[in-house]
């Protein structure tokens, strides 16, 4: 009896340990482990290295989901004056980020913000930029270009590590907004 | 166990022995003398350096300093992005000139942009010995 009792207790006690490690592991990962964690995120974190080593090396790595597969293809067919530089790719580089960024762009993703990105855009709209989605503007216009200019600091609203604390995770949260230079958040 | 000890050690290994850019730099000079190019000298580099060009893009003329700045040992700035762009000389920086792949990514790229065309094969040596003495 006793010695049952005992096997009892163990195998409880190791379903109940491996239960609260999972859990433990899922949140700290700040990988998707589920559904759940997935709505909690406003876009699908950067999960590709070459896009880490190619792209996030020079600016800030611009999450897939913040912008139409149409606008995709359209800045990777001008990587020769990218937003004034020369970022241009060997064709194989090329090839394997056109098809990252397309395959998780805004309008095929189901994380909130990019479902409010796409919605904000016509279909014929193909932005360049981010900050020009309707989306982008509502969101942000509270804060004044002048602000963000005068700060050198943040200097301008394709910055969004410099306020977004957490946008590298892919989370755009409103609690999360540090504004340099200042104690107090987005207000 | 023992297969995880020797992958730890391996990659402290790796970690632990640094690419040297001389190596890197002597194999790309090589490389562009396969190529066709004649020998290389510091002072020709020195001069493609700083060579001003006039940019149909461009209001105000664009060499290699305008980003890099004059100073190989500091930081430098591009003039259109704000990008800021680490030292160019090796000792400064030691990561310069280890990889062969990034140096001839970033001779594409930025010859392109400052002289609106791609650099021959005896102006990259020429440019990476000047820029290796540093």
């Amino acid at each position: 009896m006793k010695k049952t009792l005992l096997i009892g207790t163990f195998i409880t006690g190791s379903i109940f340990a491996s239960l609260v490690y999972c859990s433990g592991s899922g949140e700290e990962s700040g990988g998707i482990t589920g559904w759940s964690k997935a709505s909690r995120l406003d876009v699908a974190p950067v999960n590709n290295e070459l896009y880490r080593s190619e792209c996030a090396s020079c600016h800030f790595g611009y999450q897939p989901g913040l912008l139409p597969a149409r606008s995709w293809v359209k800045i990777m067919s001008g990587l020769e004056d990218h937003f004034g530089d020369n970022a241009e790719l060997d064709p194989d580089s090329h090839a394997r980020l056109l098809r990252y960024l397309v395959k998780n762009a805004a309008d095929l993703s189901n994380y909130k913000r990019s479902r409010r990105i796409t919605n904000s855009l016509s279909p014929d709209e193909a932005p360049l930029r981010i900050t020009d989605t309707l989306y982008f503007k509502r969101q942000h216009r509270e804060i004044s270009l002048t602000r963000v200019k005068n700060n050198p600091e943040i200097g301008s609203f394709s910055n969004c590590i410099a306020c977004h604390s957490q946008a590298d995770k892919g989370s755009f949260n409103e609690r999360e907004i540090k504004i340099p230079g200042s104690r107090r958040g987005w207000n | 166990m023992p297969k995880y000890i020797l992958l730890l050690t391996g990659m402290f290994i790796t970690l632990q022995s640094p690419v040297f850019a001389t190596e890197v730099v002597d194999t790309t000079l090589q490389g562009y003398q396969s190529q066709g190019a004649g020998e290389f000298s510091v002072d020709a580099g020195k001069t493609l350096w700083n060579n001003e060009i006039i940019h149909s893009k461009s209001p105000v003329t664009r060499s290699c300093a305008s980003c890099h700045g004059n100073d190989f040992n500091t930081t430098g700035k591009h003039i259109k992005t704000g990008k800021t762009i680490k030292p160019m000389s090796p000792t400064a920086n030691p990561k310069r000139f280890t990889d062969q792949e990034k140096i001839e990514k970033w001779f594409r790229r930025n010859c392109k942009w400052t002289w609106g065309r791609e650099c021959t094969a005896q102006e990259k040596g020429d440019m990476l010995l000047f820029l290796s003495k540093q």
